[in-house]
């Protein structure tokens, strides 16, 4: 890396300030998360292949030991990596590229973030350490959280510690994105990712604070001896799921957005197009959403003893996000309309993209209809529907932006076989995963059990296959993240700007970009945008 | 739950409803059909919205590659007006087919929350780990899940069956995959649901929100029996309590 002057310091990576070290060193802590927590996965999904105890000892402690694979799982993987993946990750290491800026607004703050998120992740990993393992969901409804023998302090403080992370980080970059950009650029003039980042954050920053506050109150019910949700004391069990479910359906938008943003950069570079409707996708589409991304929380909530009048209301705004949705998705279908479409590594995954925004977004229409919900929710049709949208589609937009900035952030070209080849076995093998889980979850087949063996016996048969399929996806991630540190060291030197884009880190930083990142400050002029290609 | 749910025939995502096949049939509000047709009309709707959708944008991948290299896309600069009629026409469209769902929806949902007046009703506690029933009559069934001893519950065949139900520690759910509803169970509350035993035989019901080690295990057997064969059932209950 040209930041680092005279060869590798450890040091110098501990106490930076750089926000593309940041984000590096955010990117190494959620692809580890993710390793792990997709370890987590091949083992649920062996216990899976068959009815009955296959890798668990017994029926009786079977649940301990699966229901703490299944906790970190799940935990990890939204909290661990998706979160940090993208609004740390990616944001970190393009937002003031792409604003023309020499770093963020508070570069020690930033600092503070990515620690504390790696804070996260030790306590997270704690988990495995502990006698008294975590064995709740990743949802941590009380009381069984409050009840159980199981560690749910380290639940807890894993989400204090990625949540200031988080709240710092969206203060941080809504600040340097609202002040900092380059003169003369202006807001109908930002790269697609920076709008969704900057709607992410703002959702981010509102709603955090709630579901830290949900689970302190957790924490004290359970350590302190307080009755928040303990009907048996004055308490609600309800409340908790409320609050809950009040951060975390927004956080699926934390989520969406920025992966939308990134494939929306490489449509408009691999076509050499600029965006389709941008400023539907912007205003009605981005944000649209951060307007109604607290006014549906219930949709998660329509079988637990909710109003009835909530529930219907709710499943009017749930359907109504196919609105602002729906726009995003025709200006990114749109943006390839007459385009000049070129193939590589990252164009794959964004045609990929296509289909898996398609299937996880329809299939979250059901799952927004009150009765529809009534029987799929909590099925493996639920579990398919949320692997399609964030297990995989914005893990691929994760996996897709690291290859697409690959070039800039080490200054080598990827093995492109290698890259294509994990690519086949990542899409081929998530759709032998997950189609099998949509079909036995409409017969009834729930989430979160590990045996089945009272249900019809050709279950077994869809579980086998989703583990195969998910043997695939292992091969698949293997050679795709062992191409990005191979590469990295002994890859092609890049050239400056691979693709030919016309966004600002491709245009007008070195390769990778130094301290400071742009030679010379950057100013634009009225007609400037990163997709004028005319 | 012999085989209930493997009478169900899959084709594709399609499921074809046969929900009241066998048995007597009887005239009455039927939520477990309705939800089966409902789930039809939106797999029809989901379907075409994603054809159009995917056979655009694939055409468009496929027909748009670049043929010489630094080629420029030829994407249209879309005037005011044009821009506009892109957001407006699309989002009425959507927001048509959201009105059109909701109102199906809905539709059903009121079937499934207005408990027929003519109902049998059963109280349903869920303790870690079994469900237990009491019947309005003081007949009291359980099953318990890893002896697989009791009746379970137990419903004559074509009257409504309402449960009210509450949980002594944790959260359940009380899901019936045959009729297609569930509702979670939890302390400090009672909340119903109700399904029309439309079919003599065997099916089961299965917890459905986490509840701990034993949560896989969660189950009980739901009978449909005659009437007749039910109020013979329900003397031989009385009698062995009174013994
Ligand atoms: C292809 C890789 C993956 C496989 C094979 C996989 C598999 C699974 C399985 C088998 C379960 C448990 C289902 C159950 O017992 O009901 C699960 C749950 C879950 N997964 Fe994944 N998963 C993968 C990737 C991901 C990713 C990338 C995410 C990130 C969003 C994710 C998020 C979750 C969540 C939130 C849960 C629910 C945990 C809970 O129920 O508390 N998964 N996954
Ligand atoms: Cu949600
Ligand atoms: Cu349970």
């Amino acid at each position: 890396m040209s930041t680092a002057s005279s060869g590798f310091k450890l040091s110098e990576w501990i106490f930076t300030t750089d926000h593309k070290r940041i984000g590096i060193l955010y990117l190494i802590g959620s692809i580890a998360a993710f390793a792990v927590a997709g370890i987590m996965a091949l083992l649920i999904r062996i216990e899976q292949s068959a009815p009955g105890p296959t890798i668990v000892s017994d029926a009786f402690t079977g649940g301990d030991q699966y229901n703490v694979w299944l906790y970190f799982h799940g935990a990890a993987m939204i909290l661990g990596f998706l979160i940090p993946g993208l609004t740390g990750f990616a944001a970190n290491y393009l937002l003031p590229l792409m604003i023309g800026a020499k770093d963020v607004a508070f570069p020690r703050i930033n600092a503070l973030s990515v620690w504390l998120f790696w804070a996260g992740i030790v306590v997270a990993l704690l988990t495995f350490i502990v006698p008294d393992k975590p064995d709740i969901m990743w949802t941590g409804y009380p009381p069984y959280s409050v009840n159980t023998a199981g560690n749910t302090a380290l639940y807890v403080f894993t989400v204090h510690l990625m949540g200031f992370s988080s709240i710092l980080a969206a203060v941080n970059f809504l600040v340097t994105i609202i002040y900092m950009r380059a003169p003369g650029m202006g807001w109908n003039q930002l790269n697609m990712f920076v709008w969704s980042c900057f709607t992410a954050l703002i959702i981010q920053l509102i709603f955090v604070p709630v579901l830290a506050s949900a689970v302190t109150l957790l924490l004290f019910d359970r350590y302190l001896g307080t009755h928040f949700f303990d009907p048996a004391n004055g308490g609600d069990v309800l409340l908790y799921q409320n609050l809950f479910w009040f951060y975390s359906h927004p956080a699926v938008y934390v989520i969406f957005l920025p992966a939308m943003g990134i494939f929306y950069e490489i449509f408009a570079t691999m076509a050499k197009n600029p965006i389709f409707n941008y400023k539907a996708a912007v205003y009605g589409g981005m944000c649209f959403i951060v307007l109604i991304s607290g006014e549906v929380w219930v949709h998660h909530l329509y079988y637990s003893g909710m109003p009835d009048w909530l529930r219907i209301g709710q499943m009017v705004t749930t359907l109504m996000i196919s609105v602002p949705v729906g726009l995003m998705t025709i200006s990114l279908f749109g943006t390839l309309y007459k385009g000049a479409i070129t193939f590589n590594i990252p164009m794959y995954y964004g045609t990929a993209a296509l289909y898996l925004l398609l299937i996880g977004g329809l299939t979250g229409i059901p799952l927004a209809m009150t009765v529809m919900s009534v029987h799929l929710g909590e099925t493996s049709f639920t579990h398919a529907h949320f692997h399609f949208i964030m297990g995989i589609f914005a893990t691929f937009a994760v996996f897709a932006g690291v290859d697409f900035w690959f070039p800039k952030i080490s200054g080598k070209m990827l093995n492109v076989s290698q890259g294509k080849l994990g690519f086949w076995f990542n899409f081929i093998g998530v759709n032998i995963t997950f189609w099998p889980l949509f079909i036995i979850g409409v017969e009834g087949m729930p989430r979160r059990y590990w045996d089945y063996s009272q249900f019809p016996a050709h279950f077994a048969g869809y579980h086998k296959v989703a583990t195969i399929g998910a043997f695939i996806v292992a091969i698949g991630m293997v050679l795709t993240i062992s191409n990005w540190i191979i590469s990295a060291i002994k890859g092609e030197k890049a050239p400056n700007n691979p693709w030919g884009s016309n966004s600002l880190e491709w245009t007008h930083t070195a390769t990778p970009p130094g301290p400071g990142n742009f030679p010379k400050p950057v100013t634009v002029d009225a007609d400037w945008t990163p997709y004028n290609y005319k | 739950m012999k085989r209930a749910v493997s009478a169900m025939v899959l084709t594709g995502l399609g499921l074809s409803a046969t929900m009241a096949g066998a048995g007597e049939k009887v005239a009455m509000p039927d939520p477990a059909a309705s939800w089966n047709t409902l789930w039809h009309h939106v797999l029809l709707d989901l379907f075409i919205i994603g054809i159009i959708f995917l056979a655009a944008g694939l055409y468009w991948v496929w027909k748009y590659r670049a043929t010489r290299p630094n080629q420029i896309g030829e994407g249209p600069k879309l005037s005011k007006i044009a821009a506009i009629s892109f957001a407006v026409v699309p989002s009425f469209l959507f927001m048509a087919d959201d009105f059109f769902l909701a109102a199906k929806g809905w539709t059903v949902w009121n079937e499934y929350r207005n408990v027929p007046r003519n109902a049998m009703e059963v109280k349903v506690t869920g303790s870690m780990w079994s469900w237990n029933f009491e019947y309005e009559n003081g007949v009291t069934t359980s099953f318990v899940v890893d002896s697989k001893e009791g009746e379970g519950l137990v419903v004559p065949l074509g009257k409504p069956v309402v449960l009210r139900m509450t949980s002594t520690d944790v959260v359940h759910s009380f899901f019936l995959p045959d009729y297609r509803v569930k509702e979670d169970l939890m302390p400090g509350r009672v909340t119903y649901l109700w399904f029309n035993p439309s079919k003599t035989g065997e099916t089961l019901a299965t917890c459905a929100e986490f509840c701990g080690n034993r949560h896989s295990f969660m189950w009980t057997k739901v009978k449909v029996v005659p009437q007749a064969e039910f109020d013979v059932w329900v003397a031989k209950q009385k009698q062995g309590a009174g013994a």
